[in-house]
């Protein structure tokens, strides 16, 4: 099956070979609002109306990075890319001018800027470089090969060792050991074991997930079946919100060629092993992106979670073990195995191992995705990658983690992004959202807008979590109009530690993060708006 | 063959008690005498650990579990009563007094309502946080019950009773957050529920005055549930 593998990836690169030049569009939901398909659309005309099918193709990719400057357009002539920004359906004859000449100087996009020289890209390496929708462009890129490798050359111990060696953390937000997890569904008993991806990003400002699975869905495929192979399952689910059409359709579409080419379904890579997966989508709740409320959705039943113990590893699917990570850690999963836990564990922290994708919002210049090595300052995030703040405002904090993170004031902005620095500063590493904020934001407007979301997406099966935010919304509500007292301003402390420690599922414990970090990084901006 | 049965010893305040493998604090602590405050947990029914009046401290470990579905552990040390515990349940009371309507003086289950029982029992003489005081609903639709949306505190035990119970599955709960509500099929008029078995079950098993029959004055409207305790046991496989 490796052969067939390389087979399939040397006649794409011979194809590839054929044209002098590649035209890349970014056909993410991005660049996409911006009609980039009308842009793709443009190209292919343009090229054929002048006769050139045979020297160039132009084809739609994933995301680029630059979500902010999109569409995004990069010509590949011999091999070196020009990236062109803000391209319209109209520039398209501009730039097949271009192929044989200069580049369109209006339109360049220089690439020797730190936004892209200052990333690290593991989970993003196909991003904006593959398309998508076709497997043989995964497969030449060396896709499925560490699934083929896996299944030929390794036990499933041997797997689990090596993503324990990795030193990955879960990258949905909590940071548990992904080797550790795996190691505890491989030794848990039963026939039927579960692999869950959960792809239920809902954080407001947060876009990683949904931007990988529109660039490089295939990825996310393989690291599910490596991790399949590893914990001894058969099934797996893909939990993905209906939200996300564009990633739902090409997820679809790397199912059925997966399918099709023998790297997922009966006997992969004829080898003895099963392993098929279905989609499953979520209505809408945020609370399903929390594991128990996401199995329980699975199942049929209302999305609430349940008190663990016992974990999904001990009693998830219809009660059987089950391993659930998130799309992104999937995702870091075949190039662990194609270069080794060890490589994986030389970038990054001590504790928190690795690259990290981050979806920069708000009033930050550069506003996309990036993937950056763990232990990076927060400082060179936002100031070299990101450009720094938009307009004339002056940088007052960042938000990370959406409704169950905090804000990050400019004091702290030398330190390292890792799981356990963010905890110390009350928030938290989160999904990756990024939220920049100016000093026109109030941050008890913040607080409240994130007590607001937590408010309206509470499931509403524990008494702290339900009635405890309405009134914590309710406070911060009353404080923001200037009609709060000292005293409604100690009751919100007295209910956030409440709601934080009574609360049955992350959800609920995490919602009054907002409140107690801009409480302590911004009290003074509260006791402005008391009353008397 | 007898079968195997495991044996764990732990701590519940103090006290050294003995418990089968796979009980929870909740059991073994009613077991031996030692009261932990519920609502949303009846005896009969599966615990869903939801209203957090029955959490309790753990030696060793930071978070407060609720002691209706946590199994136990050998040598767990259990701690039931603390200030910091009083404290949350009061606030849990609090929460629910504010997030309905629950005047007990106009109320068909005065003096024998589980929540007003609570709260004296806790001290809850007075509600810190505002009163939301939504305007909810009475169902009068059925023939023999009502259902006050007013009254109800969400603790799902209709829902339960209804299915693990009679097996109608009638009830259940829609919308989320404080916007939950517990319906009747699919939030159709209890009175015209085909599922409805009008067995009754869920107004015994309710703690407040949210379900109650009708024609009934406050003395006769007390709730029975000797029923499900019995009904368990009947249907436990035997040896």
């Amino acid at each position: 099956m490796i052969d067939e593998l390389e087979e399939i990836a040397q006649r794409e690169q011979e194809a590839a070979r054929q044209f002098p030049h590649t035209i890349n569009v970014c056909v993410a939901a991005g660049c996409l609002s911006n009609r980039g398909d009308k842009v793709l659309e443009a190209l292919q005309g343009e090229v054929k109306a002048r006769g050139l099918e045979g020297r160039c193709r132009a084809r739609g990719v994933g995301c680029m990075g630059l979500c902010c400057q999109g569409p995004l357009v990069a010509v590949v002539s011999g091999g070196r890319p020009t990236m062109y920004q803000t391209v319209t359906p109209e520039d398209a004859p501009a730039l097949v001018d271009s192929l044989e000449g200069e580049p369109v100087r209006r339109l360049l996009l220089p690439t020797d800027q730190p936004f892209f020289s200052r990333q690290t890209k593991i989970v993003l390496e196909n991003s904006g470089a593959i398309d998508p929708e076709r497997i043989e462009d995964y497969v030449a890129a060396g896709g499925y090969s560490s699934l083929f490798k896996v299944l030929a050359m390794m036990s499933p111990t041997e797997v689990i060792d090596e993503v324990h060696r990795s030193g990955l953390r879960g990258r949905g937000g909590a940071g548990y050991p992904t080797g550790l997890k795996w190691s505890t569904v491989a030794k848990a008993s039963g026939e039927n074991k579960f692999v869950i991806c959960n792809a239920d990003e809902g954080d407001p400002g947060a876009f990683m997930d949904r931007s990988v699975l529109e660039s490089d869905p295939h990825r996310v495929l393989e690291g599910m079946a490596i991790a399949a192979y590893a914990v001894g399952a058969k099934y797996g689910y893909i939990y993905v919100r209906a939200e996300y059409p564009l990633a739902i359709k090409r997820l679809e579409k790397a199912l059925r060629q997966a399918n099709q080419m023998g790297a997922l379904g009966r006997r992969v890579g004829r080898m003895t092993f099963d392993f098929s997966v279905d989609l499953r989508l979520g209505a809408g709740a945020f609370v399903c992106g929390e594991e128990t409320a996401l199995i329980a959705s699975i199942e049929g039943k209302r999305g609430q979670p349940r008190a663990r113990p016992p974990y999904p590893a001990e009693r998830g699917l219809w009660g059987h073990s089950t391993l659930i990570n998130n799309v992104e850690t999937f995702a870091n999963i075949p190039s662990i195995i194609r270069h080794g836990g060890a490589w994986l564990a030389s970038i990054g922290t001590e504790k928190s191992k690795g690259t990290k994708v981050f979806a920069l919002a708000g009033r930050i210049k550069n506003t996309g995705l990036i993937e950056v090595p763990m232990g990076i300052r927060l400082r060179d995030i936002i100031y070299d990658i990101g450009g720094g703040v938009v307009g004339d405002g002056r940088f007052k904090a960042v938000q990370t983690g959406g409704p169950s993170g905090g804000c990050i004031p400019a004091p702290f902005l030398d330190m390292p992004v890792d799981y356990e620095s963010l905890a110390e500063v009350v928030s938290i590493m989160g999904s990756g959202g990024m939220i920049v904020l100016d000093d026109t934001s109030s941050m008890v407007d913040v607080a409240r807008y994130f007590m607001e979301f937590s408010m309206s997406e509470s499931c509403g099966k524990c008494v702290p979590c339900r009635v405890g935010t309405v009134q914590m919304h309710g406070l911060l509500t009353k404080i923001a109009r200037g009609e709060g007292t000292a005293g409604d301003v100690a009751l919100l402390e007295e209910l956030s530690d409440m709601v934080r420690n009574t609360s049955l599922c992350g959800l609920g414990i995490a919602a009054p993060n907002p409140v107690l970090s801009t409480l302590k990084h911004f009290r003074n901006e509260y006791d402005a708006l008391l009353k008397g | 063959m007898p079968q195997e049965v495991r044996i764990r010893t732990l701590t519940i305040d103090g006290r050294p008690v003995g418990a089968r493998e796979g009980e929870t604090i909740l059991q073994v602590a009613r077991e031996n005498g030692i009261a932990i405050p519920t609502l949303c947990h009846l005896d009969g029914l599966g615990p869903i650990g939801a209203c957090r009046m029955c959490l309790v401290e753990i030696a060793g470990s930071r978070r407060l579990l609720p002691a209706c579905v946590t199994p136990v552990a050998e040598g767990m040390e259990v701690k039931t009563d603390s200030e910091r515990l009083r404290k949350y349940r009061r606030m849990v009371l609090e929460f629910l007094f504010s997030e309905r309507n629950h005047i007990c003086s106009v109320c068909v289950s005065n003096g024998h309502c589980e929540l007003q029982s609570f709260a004296q029992q806790h001290g809850v003489t007075s509600v810190r946080v505002p009163y939301l005081h939504p305007r909810l609903e009475v169902d009068a639709t059925h023939r023999r019950f009502v259902v006050d949306h007013n009254r109800c505190i969400l603790c799902t035990r209709c829902v339960r009773v209804c299915d693990e119970i009679e097996g109608a599955h009638t009830w259940d709960v829609m919308a989320r957050g404080w916007q939950s509500r517990v319906i009747t099929d699919l939030a159709q008029e209890w009175g015209t529920s085909e599922s409805c078995t009008s067995c009754g079950k869920c107004v015994h098993v309710c703690p407040t005055g949210a379900l109650f029959e009708k024609d009934k004055s406050v003395a006769e409207m007390v709730k029975r549930r000797q029923f499900l305790p019995y009904l368990k046991q009947m249907r436990e496989p035997r040896e």
